[in-house]
């Protein structure tokens, strides 16, 4: 019989509970969301001994069993919900061996709502460097549980924890602490009102806001016999559990841990001696932020010339392998270079990910979140705000999500509000494109005016996101008290395990879930670029050859002729002549008007559906960009794209709200519909107002 | 005079007296910002703000509008 055995990996952040869950499942993993809610749900099957498998999940790191965020309500929500089917047969709590002491109020309290738990001593490794000594039969005697004394880092015990979790029917439910001990006349009456429930559930229950399944709190306020107390005397009463926790840990660790500080070296006091510098700190950080912006570009150069390259051979392979027809159009024209154009992007994505895994598994982070915290309160936001801001040079997607442990909810919405104004990763090949375009070759000192313009552009989009951050600071009416702390963790190593699954995870969410969009939109619009009504459309090839009957063209050149008399009377043509008035004095014309409404889905659009629109075969960057180069502006003659056009342009794609899965994102972190529909508004006319303030003033 | 953790200078140590847990939020004391804790102040922020801690062995970074909830006595360094 093989049943397999529901595992809780519960821990403090910080403690190594993904290595510990990286070790036992390996890539065995899945990750998905919680449903309803944004919450990463990791899930993975480990082997265990005698042919017997366990169900893992890792549930978000938390301090205490005491919610504040989503992530952290996820654990409490299982562990309290015992007809969920993932409600954990053992709960295992990964803490780090130097930090016991806080690591373990976690570990008391989920003991105390009865559940088999495991106690897993992380950082073994580290022991002898910090002159710690622990009495293991002491610990699980006093504490009533099997421990595992492991490091990740050397992969040393973890057979030890698979054994362990193998027997999780002889792991003891004895609670820690007694509940009635925190405040007997309280308790003893809650207990009375409720003679069946568990106590330390009901208390939980009581202070806790998040959903319950069947013990609802109305019902706990409907019994008259047990008076509930104000948010303030609750409040009193969790600070006496935790004194009481503490009371107990530090009773057992007095004889049950043993550190000799003579024996212990602290690179922590060296490192923060210069990265939390007053001045060098600062250095550093730009340094460091240099550094992966000429990694990001310098680095994927190589790989992303190969990926276009491939598509763009893929793309006139499939055309010449397969049967001419419309089928055969629709992937070679549609599909392929629309693809291509999101794998285009995963070097740089990669990379990114990869130095913001790096920076957070270093501990590095939270030494940037100190630093910066006082700057970024002056405009409104948090020190934590610098990591969203961060990682929304690769996507604003993951940027939002990363704003969830910023305590302060003024604070956490106008981070939200404001970092799709930084530069995105999708934004990018639409400004290489233009800047190729429209901005000289010529070098100013040593750097050249093009990579000037996108640094320039860089800079625009953090200076924005801050100054409207001020602004918004200001408007915003939110009374929202600002609770400020951040874990200093120790510096560490990063493990090149869980850097490697981190960036293969985000990376690989990133693309399917960008991916699925950007193929819907180019299938939609080769069909309407493809498709069109009426004998303008259908007889265009009669059209053309009786019109330029006389003049002795060429071929090839009648062919282009007739392709685009077709694209002119294409649905697509029909609706961009329709928007055409309202964006010509931006210095666009009806193609540039399409593109942009398309990118209204994800801007990586942009160039796709200049390429399916200008006709061409091939995704090839330079026949796109010689295309864009011989268009005629439809008004005043010329070439379309001129340093205003193409300026007006840039400013717009910095501005404008574009980018559908970031709204729903937002609606989603917000749970309201009025804050991403104020984004879209609001960013998205300015982007209008600046867009035509600089071609009026440049043309 | 009452002192709080406001008062410490950089590498200044004390213990917690009292915290007033109105304005302290309950994270703060389950890290161990409880009475009777050792405190030190291993750094600051330019403006002194935010202040970097050592409490009780936990390290962690509070802002300095949350640390004059927080009264100590000061400890003389040996």
């Amino acid at each position: 019989m093989s049943k397999q055995i529901n595992v809780a990996l519960i821990g403090n952040p910080n403690t190594g509970k993904t290595s510990v869950f990286n070790a036992l499942t390996g890539l065995n993993q899945k990750v998905g969301n919680y449903p309803g809610i944004t919450v990463e749900k990791k899930e993975g099957v480990c082997r265990l001994p005698r042919g017997i498998k366990a169900h893992i999940i890792d549930l978000p790191g938390t301090y205490s069993l005491n919610a504040s965020s989503l992530d952290e309500n996820v654990v409490i929500e299982l562990l309290l919900n015992k007809n969920d089917k993932d409600f954990p047969d053992i709960a295992v709590v990964v803490t780090d061996v130097e930090n016991l002491k806080r690591n373990l109020l976690l570990f008391t309290q989920i003991k105390d709502l009865e559940i088999p738990t495991l106690l897993v001593i992380n950082m073994a490794d580290r022991m002898r460097y910090k002159g710690i000594s622990l009495d293991i039969d002491y610990l699980e005697a006093h504490l009533k549980t099997k421990i595992a004394l492991i490091s990740t880092r050397k992969n040393e015990g973890i057979d030890g924890l698979r054994e362990l979790i193998t027997n999780y029917k002889e792991v003891s439910t004895e609670p820690c602490l007694k509940t009635t001990d925190i405040d007997p006349a309280y308790f003893e009456n809650l207990q009375k009102a409720f003679p069946n429930q568990l106590l330390y559930k009901l208390w939980l229950v009581i202070t806790q806001d998040v959903n319950f399944g069947k013990t609802d709190r109305k019902e706990i306020d409907a019994v008259t016999s047990f008076k509930t107390k104000s948010k303030a005397d609750l409040k009193r009463l969790q600070q006496k559990e935790t004194i009481k926790r503490y009371q107990f840990i530090n009773n057992v660790l007095k004889k049950g841990q043993t550190i000799d500080l003579s024996q212990a070296k602290d690179l922590r006091i060296k490192l923060d001696r210069i990265l939390t510098h007053k001045v060098w700190g600062y250095v550093i950080f730009i340094a460091i932020l240099l550094l992966i912006f000429q990694a990001i570009y310098d680095w994927s150069e190589v790989p992303m010339d190969f990926i276009d390259g491939v598509f763009a051979s893929l793309s006139e392979w499939t055309k010449n392998v397969l049967p001419s027809g419309a089928f055969t159009d629709l992937i070679a024209e549609g599909i392929i270079p629309g693809l291509g154009g999101i794998v285009i992007f995963i070097p740089q994505i990669a990379f990114l990910f990869l130095f913001i895994a790096v920076l957070e598994e270093s501990g590095y982070m939270s030494r940037v979140v100190f630093l910066m915290d006082k700057i970024m309160r002056r405009f409104g936001l948090s020190g934590k705000s610098v990591v969203p801001l961060i990682s929304g040079t690769a996507c604003a997607i993951p940027a939002v999500m990363a704003t969830r442990n910023i305590e302060s909810w003024k604070e956490r919405l106008i981070t939200i509000l404001v970092t799709p104004f930084t530069t995105c990763s999708a934004r990018l090949p639409v400004y290489l494109i233009i800047i190729s375009l429209v901005i000289p070759k010529g070098k100013f000192l040593w750097l050249s005016y093009q990579a000037l313009t996108l640094m320039l552009l860089y800079f625009l989009g953090f200076a924005t996101a801050v100054l409207s951050a001020y602004i918004l600071s200001k408007r915003l009416k939110i009374k929202s008290r600002s609770f400020f702390v951040v874990e200093m963790p120790n510096y560490k190593l990063p493990m090149i395990k869980n850097v490697a699954i981190t960036v293969v995870e985000k990376t690989k969410s990133f693309v399917y879930g960008a991916g699925k969009i950007i193929l819907a939109i180019s299938i939609i619009l080769w069909f309407l670029a493809s498709y069109g009504p009426g004998d303008n459309f259908n007889n265009a090839e009669v059209i053309i050859k009786t019109e330029y009957a006389s003049e002795n063209l060429s071929e090839k050149d009648l062919q282009h002729k007739i392709a685009s008399h077709k694209l002119e009377h294409s649905f697509i043509g029909i609706a961009g002549r329709l928007i055409e008035p309202s964006i010509r004095p931006l210095g666009y014309d009806w193609k540039i008007g399409i593109a942009i409404i398309s990118s209204f889905a994800a801007r990586e659009v942009f160039v796709g559906t200049l390429a399916t629109i200008y006709s061409v075969g091939s995704d090839d960057e330079d026949t796109i960009k010689n295309r864009m180069a011989a268009e005629i502006n439809p008004v005043r003659g010329g070439p379309l794209f001129t340093f205003a056009s193409g300026i007006s342009l840039l400013l717009f794609y910095a501005f404008a709200m574009q980018c559908m899965s970031t709204l729903a994102i937002v609606k989603k972190e917000t749970n309201s519909w009025k804050w991403p529909v104020l984004q879209l508004a609001i960013m998205s006319s300015f982007a209008y107002l600046v867009a035509l303030v600089a071609f009026q003033f440049l043309k | 005079m009452q002192h709080t953790l406001a008062h410490l200078k950089k590498g200044e140590r004390g213990v917690i007296t009292d915290v007033s847990s109105d304005h302290i939020p309950l994270k703060l004391l389950e890290m161990g910002c409880l009475p009777g804790n050792e405190v030190e102040l291993v750094q600051v922020a330019p403006f002194a703000d935010p202040m970097y801690l050592n409490i009780n062995g936990s390290h962690l970074a509070i802002r300095k509008e949350t640390a004059i909830h927080i009264l100590i006595e000061k400890v003389a360094n040996e």
